[in-house]
This record gives structure tokens, sequence and C-alpha cells, in this order.
């Protein structure tokens, strides 16, 4: 089964109708390095990371600092920026700024740093969460049905609200902002380890390592776990472009990051209430979220055509 | 038989009683005093106290649960102190906008993205194929925010053609000034509910396609689009409505900052507004029903599979 659409991934095929995933090998990493989508997606998004890197010599000024004498600027203006020790630089408003004087450009471009982090650190926390849930469930049948049962009950609770309310009810920073969106991705993670697990556990060669007293956590580590990289890479990009586009509303919502953390959403939710004197100042953020999000899901197809057996069969995309 | 549907029921039951447990601990296990944060920023000691009275939060954690329970399945979902009444009544004014709304985006997709589904599938590798199969990526990439605004920007500031603000209760006016207001927010859902119906719609009808009935069907001479309909749509109906009940919690989700986006005063708007004043019971109440609404569709479905593939026997 497909699990929860609670954010915007594409659904995954479940792999226990498939064959056991192969592993790496060189062949198939050529074959990835050839693929048109995982190429178009790769640049663009090293495209955006090249932006949120080189933010200091992109003409950027500090993306906190409002200035009183420059609110509202239109796209394109050139003029003065006045940094907070008084200085006057001359700056180039390239999308302007908000209604506090702050310049635009410059927290698109610190944005986008916050968004690769938020993105990769959700990825890491809830692959190796769900991993770790979906091994001791399908490998421990007493605990399947148990944990199984909490996957299920998570996945019912929609994932905007589940984080939304976790955010609001635990405050802090960062770290609350990634554990409340990874726990949502968890149970896909879990189903999709689960079912690798329980679609190689009674294979020969398992078999044989457990009657050769293999201790337990070799054969998961050396013989099950392999089997699920390939699947795990695939669903760890599309929980990435995922948890960017969460991270995204809920500052747009003005519940995520504090507030002196320049983000997409923020810059968006500032724009909102002048939506109909100056919509750049919500387009422009949007266009960048897009631009990265689609990169993301551009590459995860691209892996999932070359990495997932059961879409290699057919003409895939 | 019944056996089985009793199980199914059992199950559902599991889950929903779990989902409570995470709800309720999501709140109690928060940094803070429960009964200071129930009662809100303006809340006198007396307040407190008779709240930490009334659930019982001198008791251990399993006992304040199953109070919280007890009030929950008497529809008791607590007090919101920002608007001076039972949450269970709040959630009840705000569900009518939200209900209509994904009404109406449900219709819309389903009549959108199906055929747009089996039309990529019949010409399975083609420019037809690849550009639906496209589109369905950019709508999975687009955040629905997004998406609202250019619309309120083309359609409604540029075009002038639909309101994009607000809301008029059906029984107010003409259901056509409700539907006029409901348009843009159903329509700018349903883009990203048909990336992902679509997407599956296609799967499985190409799937579907290569069966030898179809093979049959086309040989005793029957019209492609009886075959396409008849055969491959109806045997894949399966996979198609469980992605449709799955899609709910996106959905749900969506629901959420499309109302944002266009000023409708559903349970999303609810909930943006609770948080900014920091109505706890409120964003509770609402995760509690959005879950319940969740499990209970998705049971539906599970039990409607009879319908769609007669081999299916409860």
């Amino acid at each position: 089964m497909t699990p929860a659409r609670t954010s915007i991934t594409p659904p995954q095929d479940d792999p226990v109708k498939s064959p056991a995933p192969r592993a790496l090998n060189r062949s198939l990493l050529r074959r990835v390095v050839r693929n048109t989508l995982v190429r178009i997606g790769v640049g663009a998004l090293l495209a955006v990371m090249a932006l949120g890197l080189c933010a200091p010599w992109l003409g950027t000024v500090d993306p906190n600092t409002g200035d009183f004498m420059n609110i509202n600027v239109v796209p394109g203006t050139s003029g003065e920026f006045t940094l907070f020790s008084g200085e006057s630089v001359p700056h180039i408003y390239w999308m302007g700024s908000d209604s506090i004087g702050r310049d635009i450009y410059s927290r698109l471009l610190y944005g986008t740093r916050v968004s690769l982090a938020i993105g990769a650190q959700v990825a890491i926390v809830a692959v190796l969460a769900g991993t770790l849930i979906g091994i001791l469930s399908g490998y421990f049948r007493q605990l399947d049905g148990p944990l199984m049962r909490l996957m299920d009950a998570v996945m019912a609770i929609p994932g905007i609200l589940m984080a939304v309310a976790l955010v609001s009810f635990w405050r802090g920073g960062m770290a609350t902002v990634v554990f409340s969106i990874a726990i949502t991705e968890i149970p896909r993670v879990a189903r999709l380890v689960r079912s690798v697990v329980l679609s190689v556990r009674d294979e020969a060669y398992v078999e044989a390592a457990r009657t050769l007293d293999t201790p337990t956590h070799k054969i998961l580590w050396f013989h099950i776990l392999p089997n699920a990289i390939a699947p795990l890479i695939v669903q760890a990009t599309f929980i990435c472009a995922a948890a960017i586009l969460v991270e995204a509303t809920l500052s747009f919502l003005g519940i995520g990051l504090p507030a002196d953390v320049p983000t997409w959403g923020s810059v968006m939710a500032g724009g909102r209430v002048q939506f109909t004197e100056r919509p750049d100042v919500v387009l422009f953020p949007g266009l960048f979220l897009a631009v990265t999000v689609l990169a993301i899901n551009l590459l995860g197809d691209g892996l999932r055509d070359t990495l997932d057996p059961k879409f290699n069969k057919r003409a895939g995309p | 038989m019944l056996m089985l549907t009793l199980r199914r029921l059992l199950g559902t039951a599991t889950v929903f009683l779990l989902v409570a447990v995470l709800v309720f601990l999501m709140l109690r296990l928060a940094p803070g005093d429960p009964a200071v944060l129930l009662v809100g920023d303006h809340g006198t000691p007396e307040d407190v106290a008779q709240v930490r009275a009334y659930l019982k939060l001198d008791e251990p954690l399993p006992t304040q649960f199953l109070v919280w329970l007890g009030n929950v399945l008497q529809g008791d979902l607590g007090r919101s102190f920002y608007h001076h009444q039972p949450v269970s009544q709040v959630l009840l004014d705000r569900v009518g906008p939200t209900f209509a709304l994904a009404m109406v985006t449900l219709l819309l997709t389903v009549c959108v993205a199906i055929p747009l589904g089996v039309l990529a599938a019949w010409r399975h590798g083609t420019w037809l194929d690849r550009s639906v199969l496209g589109l369905s990526v950019l709508g999975f990439s687009l955040p629905s925010f997004v998406l609202g605004y250019l619309l309120i920007w083309l359609v409604g500031l540029k075009a002038g053609l639909l309101p994009t603000q607000g809301y008029e209760r059906l029984g107010t006016g003409s259901p056509w000034t409700t539907l006029r207001y409901l348009i843009l927010p159903a329509v700018t859902l349903t883009i990203v509910y048909t990336a992902l119906i679509a997407r599956v719609t296609r799967a499985t009808v190409s799937e579907a396609l290569t069966e030898d009935y179809v093979r049959t069907a086309r040989s005793k001479g029957l019209t492609e689009l009886r075959v396409l309909f008849r055969h491959a749509l109806a045997n894949s109906a399966v996979p198609i409505v469980t992605v449709v009940a799955i899609g709910i919690g996106m959905l749900i989700s969506g629901v959420v900052v499309t109302e944002t986006v266009y000023a409708i005063p559903g349970l999303g708007l609810l909930t943006v507004d609770a948080v900014q004043a920091r109505d706890y019971p409120v964003i509770q109440g609402v995760t509690l029903f959005f879950s319940a609404v969740y499990v209970l569709v998705n049971l539906l479905v599970d039990i409607s599979y009879v319908l769609f593939d007669p081999r299916i026997r409860y």
C-alpha cells in the first residue's frame, strides 16, 4: 500500500512485489550518471547550492538588517543600503526590499542555506529512524504488529497539522522543526525497509548466515540492509523535497524557525499583506522554492528509474 | 466474512486509539505546565487550578489519558479560551466551508486526474505521456500557497474574473456565489492532488493494458473507449480508490494552507489563527478531528473494495 500522502512527494510502489533491489555497483552507477533526469536535477540543485554557499559574494547585504530609509523598494532599484554600523554602501535591490527595509534578494540567497539544511537534516533523521523501525519490525516478528500499528497512527495524522501542532506546542528552533517534519516521514521509510527485510529474510544466503551462527546484528548489517540502500536513496531525495516544502509552509504560516533566520517561507509571509501591490514579494521566493523542489524531485525520479528494478521493466518517463 | 469486517473495525479502533495517545502526548509532554498552556496567556491562577482539577493533571499520565479520552469520546475536546466556547462547538461552526472545499476539489480532481491518467497510459511512452508525467512532477513541486498566489495574481488581480478572498456560507446567498468563492481554492488544490492521482492511474492502467483480457476485448472488436474505461480502468479501480483515500491526508494538509491564502473561514484558517493566539485546545482538537476523518475515510474505502472488485469478499 502506498503510504500516507501527508506531504508532497510522488507515491512509491511497494517493493515487496518486486524482486530484491540490486546492490549498488559500477555499471549501475554509470547508468545513474547517464540518466537525463538525474543530470537535470543534479545540475539545477548544484546551481541552487552555489547560490546559497556563495551568497556573501553575490552582491548581498546582511539579510536581517533593515534599512529604514529604503522600505518597500521595488525590484531593480539601485541605491544605498545603510549597514547596522551606520555606514552606507551602494546596493542594487534586485528584488526590492520588504516593509522594514530588508533586502529581499539577500534574504532569499541566505534562505537557500536554511532550506537545503532542513531538507538534508530531515532526510537523514527520517531515514535513520525509519530504517531502525523497519528492521526491527521486519526481522523480529513479535515487534511487527505493534510497531506497524504505531506507524499507521503517525500516518493518520495529516503531516502539516502534526508539524504545526508539534512546533507550536514545543517551541524551540531548528531542532524542533527538523524533528517535527521528520516524524511525519518516518512511517514511509519504516514500511519500505520492512518490506525489503521481509522479502529477503528467508532467502538462502540469509538462512546460510544464520546456520553459521552469524550474530543477528551482522546478518542485519551485512546481508539484509544492503538490499535497502537503493530504495532508501530514492526515498531520501523525495523526503528532502517534501521537507523543504513543509518548512516553507510552516514559515509561511508564521510558526517555523525563529524570526532572525531568513527563510523563503518567512519572506512570503511578509509579502502576504501587501500582495495586491507587490505580488513579487511572494512570487520570487515561490520561484526559488519551486525550482529547488523540482530539481530534487527530478533527481529522485531519475534515481528511481535507474535504481528500482520495477521501473526498469517498462520504458519509464 | 463478518469476521473480516470485524477485524478491520478492530484494527481501525486500535489505530484511532494510538492516534489519540499521540495527540495527547504531543501537548502533555511539551515543555511547560499543561494546565497553564491550556488556559492561555490571560488565564488566572483560579482557571489554572480549575483545569488542573478537571483534567486530573496531578494524577499519573495513564490516568490523565483515560480522563481525557473519556471526555473526547463524549465530544468534550476542551474549551477554547480565545473563542470563549467549547472546542467542539468551534469546530462545528467552521467545518462547513472546509467540507465544501474538500468536496469540490475531490470532484474536480476525479474528473481531471482519471481521464488524464488513462490518456497517458493509452499513449504510453509518447510525448502526451511524458507531458502528463512532467506536469505531475511540477504539481508535486509547487507548494499549494505559491500556486494559490499565482492564481490570485493571474485570475483574480490581472483578469479580475473571480473573487480571491473570503467566502459566503451556503444558505446566506445563492449557491452560485458560494461556488464562485470556491473555484480558485479548489483549482489550486486540484492541481496538487491531480499530480498524485493521475500518476497512479497511469501506472495501474498501463499495467492493465498489457493483460490478456484487454487483448481479448480488442480482438472481439470493442471500441477503444470501451476497452480503456470498461476493461482497463475498471480493473484498476482498487489501487486508484486507495490512492484517492490516502490522498485525503494530503488534501487536508493542503486545505489548511489554501484556506489561509484565500481567507476562507474553515478549519484550516481556524488552525492558523489558533497557532497565532496560542489557542492550544483548538490545535489539539483540529488535529484529532482531521486524523479521525482520515482513519474513517480509509476504513470506508477498505470496505468499499467489494463494490469495485467482486473477487474481494468480507
